[in-house]
């Protein structure tokens, strides 16, 4: 019984391993990072996890946004661009309909925080 | 979405109707407590009566039967405790819907579905400044709200200026508030009006008298942005805006939907339910089905992302 078990726990290891080290980043406050978003609005075009109301459709779904690869499917998901993005998305990428957000740096990395801890797996 | 999460214009749940905020809602929160106190000081002998009757000696319990207490309990008692509340509620409450005095300042809000339509009227009753979902008022001073509906019945409830007053469709309704303190004061439909009748919020800002006057004068004046040269303003033309919405200095005169010649000065959008920045705009124009679903301004999946954020720092740009 307790080989079958080893075996398993050794099978089992090599799953539910993120594909991407997990991204954090220090000093900043998810939940605060939540209160902005429902101060500014963000959920008036993106269906945001932990946001009941609106769930707009105009901007992607963020549900899982804290493992996906890309940004607005063409800039690297990294802590850095991200925040860059929330405060500035036409100038990394002319043509979206994202405008700049009224955010401090700090608020912007509290958003970017606690985007990061959606995880839809 | 609780309280501490509502934006501005929705009043939030619980509903701060115990927190009166000026003279017109005070009397209203003391009414409430006396007729809480009432009731309950009845239910209490009511139920000391019943126990009395259902375990209490022989005596009391024959007492309790009788005929006469029926006639004192069941009809003389509460004749004169109703009637006495009555008279005290009705002169408690008798100046909230009083015409309004020569001077007064004096406000029309229109209930639609789903949002209302505001004018500010002059002494002879006539229209001076169009404006919607937003009422601004001096501190200090009553203001009459003249009510009406241009469809269904609704009803304006400002929980801490104000009771509950219905809109009816060809009737005039009146209902004083005053704020003593500045700050925006949330509102919402309080009758079923169908539809997303629950996200139709309104905000009451009151301002210091010198600040209420430089709102006034801003207001009565075409922002200066109005103009058609910028690109926001030609997606605004081209996409037909104006057939529903107006922009004073403009040729947009629409009237169907919400006056926009300051929207972006305004508090919230979407009548009360959003905060009111250059992404809500784009997101509101882009698919405010999405948002409050049923209201009357389609989604608008036409306009390209440069497109929406032109529009939308136009409309933000109207001070």
């Amino acid at each position: 019984m307790t080989r079958w078990a080893l075996l398993a726990a050794v099978l089992l290891a090599g799953c539910g391993e993120s594909t991407y080290p997990p991204r954090t980043i220090a000093g900043a406050d998810p939940a605060h990072g939540l209160a902005v978003i429902e101060r500014v609005g963000c959920a008036a075009c993106h269906a945001i996890p932990g946001v009941d109301w609106p769930r707009g459709r105009a901007g992607p779904s963020l549900d899982g946004f804290g493992v996906s690869p890309l940004i607005a499917g063409r800039l690297p998901n990294r802590p850095d661009v991200l925040t860059a993005w929330l405060l500035d998305p036409p100038s990394l990428a002319p043509g979206t309909a994202m405008p700049p957000s009224p955010l401090t740096e700090a608020e912007a990395r509290d958003v970017a925080a606690y985007l990061y801890t959606l995880d839809d797996r | 979405m609780t309280a501490d999460r509502a934006p501005e214009g929705i009043a939030g749940w619980p509903p701060p109707a115990l927190d009166p905020a000026g003279p017109f809602a005070g009397p209203l929160n003391v009414l409430a407590w006396v007729l809480f106190a009432m009731g309950a000081a009845v239910l209490l002998v009511v139920l000391v009566a019943l126990g009395l009757a259902v375990f209490g000696p022989r005596r009391w319990r024959a007492r309790l039967g009788g005929e006469r207490l029926v006639w004192i309990g069941g009809l003389a008692f509460p004749v004169v405790v109703l009637s006495a509340l009555l008279v005290y509620g009705l002169g408690l409450t008798s100046n909230l819907t009083q015409e309004p005095a020569p001077g007064e300042m004096r406000v029309r809000v229109t209930g639609e579905m789903w949002w209302w339509r505001v004018a500010y009227l002059d002494g002879q009753g006539r229209e001076v400044l169009q404006d919607a979902n937003e009422v601004h008022i001096p501190v200090g001073r009553p203001v009459v709200l003249e009510l009406d509906s241009a469809d269904v019945i609704h009803s304006l409830w400002i929980p801490r200026l104000s009771g509950k007053v219905d809109m009816i469709p060809g009737r005039r309704n009146l209902m004083r508030v005053q704020a003593d303190a500045p700050g925006a004061y949330g509102g919402q439909c309080a009758e079923y009006c169908g539809g997303p009748h629950a996200l139709m919020g309104l905000v009451v800002v009151a301002h210091a008298p010198a600040e209420f006057e430089a709102w006034r004068t801003r207001q009565s004046t075409a922002a200066v942005t109005a103009t058609l040269a910028s690109p926001g303003a030609r997606v605004f033309a081209a996409s037909g805006c104006g057939a529903c919405h107006t922009v004073a200095g403009t040729a947009f005169n629409g009237l169907a939907g919400p006056d926009l010649s300051h929207v972006g000065s305004r508090r919230t959008l979407g009548a009360g339910i959003l905060p009111n920045n250059h992404g809500t705009m784009a997101g509101w124009i882009s698919d405010s089905q999405a948002i409050k679903p049923g209201n009357r301004m389609p989604a608008y999946p036409v306009l390209t992302g440069q497109e929406l954020r032109d529009v939308s720092a136009w409309l933000e740009s109207l001070k």
